[in-house]
């Protein structure tokens, strides 16, 4: 209750700042009108999670604020992005809005003209509230939600920035110190493993597909770029066979066996038991790591940025949004959800509850939501993380094909595969497609 | 008003003749089942067809491409693989259950006490679901928290990482369809057990034959047309197997279980290119078709040679 009551405050707040300045002349202009679509029906599908979790909880609020019943059905993820591909491709999707997962999406929507372009309603100051403009929106969630054109067709939801989780209690044991560089975080990680004990330095994704999410972090840091000013994919050069390299000898040598066939939830597993002492993998996993019915390390786990790597420090970074189907009738009540969604108010929610980071700098940089969350040193990985983030993805629209391909490479490698020559085959084989698929 | 005068005539007409009264009215009767074959078997088919030779992109414009999704197919090493793992898979998921299966019936023809309640315990795996037998399974593989390395670790045998290495993914696989599929081969093969007559048995005994000459000259080549049903039946599960490899690696590790059903879902729900995942449903489908087609005549030989041999 009382958290809803600072949201509501502070939603007023922006607007009453916006009416002071305001004063001069047009006081009437800023005010949005939320209640003009009143009674209006939309359908939201959103992927199951913490996100979907945030709108739903909170959802009756909107309707208050608007009058605009919403039905919102949330779906695991992999069937989401099935169903929202082929009900869009009908042309009669059974949903107005719809929550993209930009690193996989992004071009394929795009390019399939799906969405609706949001710009002109951010223009009008009728429907958006003065403090949403697009230059809040940190510079990842921009390049996301914009076309080459320069539209608007979503708004970013929650970025998942990769950080270091690490287990304070092995460190100390071995007296290791928190890595700053990768180079020092190999060597921390053969130290704290010991294979007799059953601890091991170093958990991370080894399935395929899933796995190109850890290591981009490697690859970014080795000063890699994923395509060139033509668009030719690049991940088989140089810095994409010395970040492997990294990616076999930490998963081979420190990591738990069977790691090849470890996702985010398999090394959840292994670093919540305690059996790993360093982990890298989305941001969002504070709540089960510091739940004491999941996790054995509450209270004893560290959180901070990627190291760094010999080409410099970047984060890998991911991103969801909200978008409206361009087949939608309801837009403009549309595009009010989708702006209460990125609202001040429930990024806040999202961010104190561990679930997401907003994409707004007004909301990861406020002090008064700041001191809300729980985990500070957790919220400190997560700024920080923003300062160096960079897309962890090429956007392409053979993304799956690409994760797929690219992602059996090194699951290769961790069952004796070169890195080079599984490299060099995979991207033999993803070139045709990306080629065929970008001509298209 | 014209219309109905002009029917009732040609109504009269064929009502006459009592015979050509039938002619025309069984068409009714075959329609609804023409119609839903039509829909529901030769429409998607040949919609498929049709698909496979379309550069059809889920969002994209679509393009006849004439048979370049076809050209496609071999130089496609994922593709090519895939066909290799599909034949490992299925050889060794149709000879394990036949193989344990037949020794499994020939146990549990015997009579001896507590039989029929053995035989309802053996037979349970089959009744499972296979996504949750695949999730029980994936838990046992486990290498650090599964119960199979604690196994072998009772018999001395150092763990193994089972569906975690490109090495050993597919036998484990094999090892789950084994263990669910078996009963069946079991049930099928018993069937057959009882239909043997026993004579042929004393006779053989007379002789002086052992358990297993009877077992090879009498036992197998009168239960062989019943092997030859659960082989069929069990090809073409295992060809076509998807829920237990989906729900334990997905095909992985990296792609060292990708069979061609699930590169075929992979490229069709996934990567969205209907077309090429078309071209891959069409040959799969030509190639089940083969083996069933063989393993029928097949069969009919033995069934002819049966008689050749009763007669």
């Amino acid at each position: 209750m009382k958290k809803q009551l600072i949201t509501r405050r502070s939603l007023l707040a922006g607007t009453a700042a916006a009416g002071a300045l305001g004063l001069s002349g047009f006081p009437a202009r800023a005010d949005v009108q939320w209640k003009k679509y009143a009674g209006t029906k939309l359908e939201v599908m959103l992927a199951k999670g913490p996100r979907g979790d945030n709108l739903q909880k909170y959802i009756k609020e909107f309707t208050e604020l608007t009058g605009i019943q919403v039905e919102s059905e949330q779906i695991p993820e992999q069937q989401q992005r099935q169903k929202a591909v082929i009900e869009l491709a009908s042309g009669k999707p059974s949903f107005d809005l719809i929550h993209i997962s930009y690193h996989v999406q992004k071009r394929q929507f795009e390019k399939a003209g799906w969405l609706a372009d949001l710009t002109p309603y951010m223009k009008d100051p009728n429907l958006t509230a003065p403090d949403l403009v697009d230059t809040d929106f940190s510079a990842a969630g921009l390049q996301y939600a914009k076309n080459d054109k320069g539209q608007m067709l979503s708004l970013p939801w929650s970025v998942d920035y990769f950080i270091l989780y690490y287990n304070k209690e092995l460190f100390q044991k071995k007296g290791v110190a928190v890595p700053k560089t990768l180079e020092e975080m190999v060597v921390a990680a053969e130290k704290l493993t010991d294979a007799k004990e059953g601890t091991f330095g170093f958990v991370g994704r080894g399935l395929r597909n899933a796995n190109m999410a850890l290591w981009t972090n490697f690859y970014l840091n080795y000063g890699g770029e994923f395509l060139d000013a033509k668009g030719n994919i690049l991940t088989d050069g140089p810095e994409a066979v010395e970040a492997t390299k990294l990616y076999q000898r930490l998963l081979t040598k420190c990591a738990p066996p069977g790691v090849a066939g470890f996702n985010w939830m398999e090394s959840m597993a292994s670093f919540t038991q305690g059996r790993s002492a360093m982990w890298i993998d989305a941001d969002g996993w504070a709540p089960p790591l510091e739940d004491p019915a999941a996790s054995r390390i509450v209270g004893k786990v560290g959180y901070t940025v990627v190291p760094a790597g010999p080409k410099g420090q970047f984060s890998s970074t991911y991103g969801d949004g909200i978008g409206i189907a361009a087949a939608s009738k309801n837009k403009e009540a549309a595009y009010l959800l989708c702006q209460w969604v990125a609202s001040k108010g429930q990024g806040a929610r999202l961010l104190q509850a561990g679930g997401g980071v907003p994409f707004r700098n007004s909301i990861v940089s406020d002090a008064e939501v700041a001191k809300g969350v729980k985990q500070q040193e957790w919220l400190k990985s997560v700024i920080d993380s923003a300062k160096i983030s960079k897309l962890g993805l090429p956007v392409v629209i053979p993304v799956a094909e690409y994760r797929d391909l690219v992602g059996a490479a090194l699951t290769a490698t961790l069952s004796g595969g070169d890195p080079a020559t599984e490299l060099k085959k995979a991207h033999e084989q993803f070139r045709p497609i990306l080629e065929r698929s970008e001509k298209a | 008003m014209k219309a109905t005068v002009e029917v009732a005539p040609g109504a009269a007409d064929m009502a006459a003749p009592g015979q050509e009264l039938q002619k025309p009215s069984y068409w009714p009767f075959v329609v609804p089942a023409l119609v839903v074959v039509l829909a529901i078997i030769i429409f998607p088919w040949v919609f498929t067809i049709w698909m496979s030779l379309n550069e059809w992109k889920v969002g994209s414009p679509i393009t006849f491409v004439g048979l370049a999704n076809y050209m496609r197919l071999p130089t496609d090493p994922r593709f090519v693989e895939a066909v290799g793992h599909t034949i490992v898979y299925t050889a060794l998921s149709v000879a394990l259950p036949l193989i344990f299966g037949t020794l499994a019936a020939v146990v549990f023809h015997q009579k001896f006490p507590g039989r029929g309640f053995l035989r309802g315990i053996f037979i349970m795996p089959m009744m499972a679901t296979p996504v949750a037998i695949a999730l029980v399974w994936t838990m046992m593989f486990h290498p650090q928290l599964g119960v199979m390395n604690y196994l072998l670790s009772l018999v001395g045998l150092p763990p193994q990482l089972w569906v975690f290495h490109p090495g050993t993914v597919i036998p484990s696989l094999v090892l789950v369809e084994t263990w669910q599929w078996t009963p069946l081969v079991m049930l099928i093969v018993l069937g057959g057990l009882a239909s043997i007559p026993i004579e042929p048995y004393e006779s053989a005994k007379i002789d002086g034959a052992n358990f297993w000459q009877m077992f090879r000259y009498i036992t197998l080549p009168l239960i062989a047309p019943f092997l030859f049903i659960a082989g069929m039946i069990r090809m073409i599960d295992a060809v076509k197997s998807f829920d237990i490899i989906f729900a334990i690696t997905q095909g992985g590790p990296g792609s060292a279980s990708e069979t061609i059903n699930l590169y075929l879902y992979s490229v069709a729900f996934i990567y969205y290119d209907l077309g090429y995942g078309s071209a891959i449903a069409v040959i799969f489908f030509v190639l089940i078709v083969i083996l069933a087609a063989l393993l029928l005549y097949l069969r009919q030989r033995t069934v002819w040679t049966e008689i050749g041999g009763g007669a």
